[in-house]
């Protein structure tokens, strides 16, 4: 399918090319101002601000009307962390207490979203109900919603209806062909429709959704799961056809694929990518389209900061016997948000004024950060269950991604298994150079040492990008960067 | 003649809505379906609208012969052997 790309050009020359902006914030910096002041507090869509805001998804919507083959509809299980997966079903007043109650005890939190553990357009009651309450009872809440885009054209009055003004379309493909191996059935017009047949219907109510939904203003993010195999050499014709129907941000996601997940996929054992793979399509799509790095992939009744899930503390139990002054709370989280926005301002000014200069051109460098959020190195390396990953360049620093790991270090009684772990986490850092990190322990540093990656506790507490440009700067004054072929990092990407 | 809902349902609502006959209610552990108000769609619609929507294979059946709507594999498309040998293998661990 070729498509004629409009208006493309324009909107990456303006500003600084794709991907290697000063700014650290550079997806944001292709946004017109509307947009950025839309997406200024919103954890999901902007970078920067998934450090400080937080969201919740309240999973009030389990039907669902078509079959993902990355999706197990026997979703009800605690432990897993991946989209479609919740412990608690709520009804859409159960929802708006939880909302309530978290938006009291969390005032960072900006954005409510539905997204499952079906589909929240296929619940169309449940969904649209919890959003009339809530824009009555919560005003500075954002809601946003999150959709296979089958039932979406004939939601978009409803949507505006209740200020919903972000809207996440899963788009995996344009061809029915390819979908055909992701989807093998949709629910429509009162018929089970299997095969290509059942993705073309699917595939162009998805690509009218997004039509509607732009010409109407409101905010599109598009999300794509990247098949080996299946859609992985497809998802950047994907990106060009978005970004030209007028979604505003991309976001490429990895298969999460396991046997044990019990779906097509995980059975059939179709792998996912590796973190390469997966950066360099990021890097191919992002010559078209605004790139989101910092998804966490989370579950549909997540609760807190990206990265972590604070839904324990607010099951329905607990709720129930929680007092709270709902008009105070606002107030209280007007105050927080707008100390925030300060902060992230003064910050964006500095990085600007800071833009390092360089007397000449220094390869790029990986850095794995050990954060528990609050955009600092404030996490012990034994106990990042994630690392996010930096590239150091003389541009500035960028946030790539995010890597994830096992715990290696849970406490006496897992004693013994340390190793394993401590060696599968050095394989996920595989691409860096550095780790920097609050602490870490004397066995783990010489493990990461000895596969050429660097521990560095010297930051602690300090922000990232200030850290990770010192950092850099210093291996270009010990002239570690000098030599352009032959760095390590390059050899490990390479064999990765 | 009526279909049934059987335990292995997960409660998604999904049939809920779609039923002509409005004979789907919640059970104590499952949804389950009122056998006098069920007429598997006959008149309203082609297919029996909960089983065409249903997304677990084996969740509906028939009242009068006990068999499937939807068999394994039908739906996930996952060939049941290979189903069978994932659960072996993960038992064994």
């Amino acid at each position: 399918m070729e498509l004629n790309v409009l208006g493309q050009e324009e909107s990456i020359e303006e500003g600084c090319s794709a991907g290697s902006c000063g700014s650290t914030d550079d997806q944001m910096s292709h946004l017109s101002d509307e947009i950025r002041e839309k997406v200024h507090n919103h954890p999901c869509y902007s970078e920067e601000a998934h450090h400080y805001f937080a969201r919740m998804h309240v999973a009030v919507a389990p039907a669902c009307n078509i079959q993902c083959h990355y999706c197990n509809r026997k979703y009800d299980c605690s432990n897993e962390s991946r989209p479609g997966v919740v412990s608690e079903l709520l009804t859409p007043d159960q929802a708006v207490k939880k909302t309530m109650a978290v938006a009291a005890n969390i005032p960072q939190m900006s954005v409510l979203g539905i997204a499952g553990p079906g589909d929240p357009l296929a619940n169309p009651e449940r969904t649209f109900d919890t959003f009339r309450q809530l824009s009555e009872k919560a005003p500075d809440i954002k809601l946003c919603v999150s959709t296979n885009g089958l039932a979406l054209p004939e939601s978009v009055d409803e949507l505006a209806k209740h200020n919903i003004d972000h809207v996440t379309i899963t788009i995996n493909t344009v061809d029915p062909k390819i979908g055909a191996k992701i989807y093998p059935w949709v629910f429509w017009n009162n018929r089970r429709i299997k095969g290509e047949k059942g993705a073309k219907i699917l595939i162009e109510q998805q690509q009218k959704g997004l039509q509607i939904l732009a010409d109407r203003g409101i905010l599109v993010k598009v999300n794509s799961v990247m098949i080996p195999g299946v859609n992985d050499e497809h998802l950047a014709e994907v990106s060009k056809i978005v970004k030209a129907k007028g979604a505003f941000l991309h976001n490429v996601m990895p298969l999460i694929a396991e046997a044990e997940h019990g779906t097509f996929y995980g059975i059939m054992g179709q792998r996912g990518p590796s973190s390469k793979e997966l950066q360099d399509l990021q890097d191919a799509c992002a010559g078209d389209m605004n790139m989101m790095r910092h998804c966490r992939q989370c579950r549909a009744d997540a609760v807190g900061l990206l990265g972590e899930d604070r839904g324990e503390e607010f099951t329905m139990d607990k709720i129930e016997v929680m007092d709270i002054d709902y008009n105070a709370a606002m107030e209280k989280r007007k105050v927080i948000h707008q100390a925030i926005a300060e902060e992230l301002s003064i910050k964006q000014q500095e990085n600007t004024e800071q833009a390092a200069s360089f007397d000449k051109n220094y390869r790029p460098v990986l850095m794995a950060i050990a954060t528990s959020g609050g955009g600092v190195i404030n996490q012990h390396f034994g106990h990042a269950k994630e690392f996010l990953v930096y590239e150091a360049s003389i541009d500035g620093a960028r946030f790539i991604g995010h890597r994830k790991t096992d715990l290696y270090c849970g406490g006496g009684d897992t004693c013994g298994d340390g190793d394993s772990i401590l060696d599968q986490t050095i394989r996920a850092l595989e691409g860096c150079e550095t780790v920097l990190c609050s602490k870490i322990g004397y066995e783990p540093w010489e493990m990461l040492e000895d596969a050429g990656i660097i521990p560095n506790g010297e930051h602690a507490m300090e922000a990232i990008e200030d850290a990770v440009m010192e950092v850099y700067k210093e291996m270009i004054a010990e002239g570690k960067l000098d030599e352009i072929t032959s760095s390590h990092g390059e050899e490990l990407l390479a064999t990765a | 003649m009526s279909l049934e809902i059987v335990d292995s349902c997960v409660s998604c609502f999904a049939c809920q809505p779609q039923c002509p006959s409005e004979a789907i209610y919640v059970g104590d552990t499952h949804l389950m379906i009122n056998k006098k108000k069920c007429t598997e769609c006959e008149g309203d619609f082609a297919d029996s609208q909960c089983a065409a929507i249903c997304p677990i294979e084996g969740a509906i059946v028939s009242g009068v012969t006990g068999l499937a709507c939807n068999p394994p594999g039908s739906l996930t498309g996952i060939p049941p052997h290979k189903m069978e040998e994932a659960m072996q293998e993960m038992q064994a661990r």
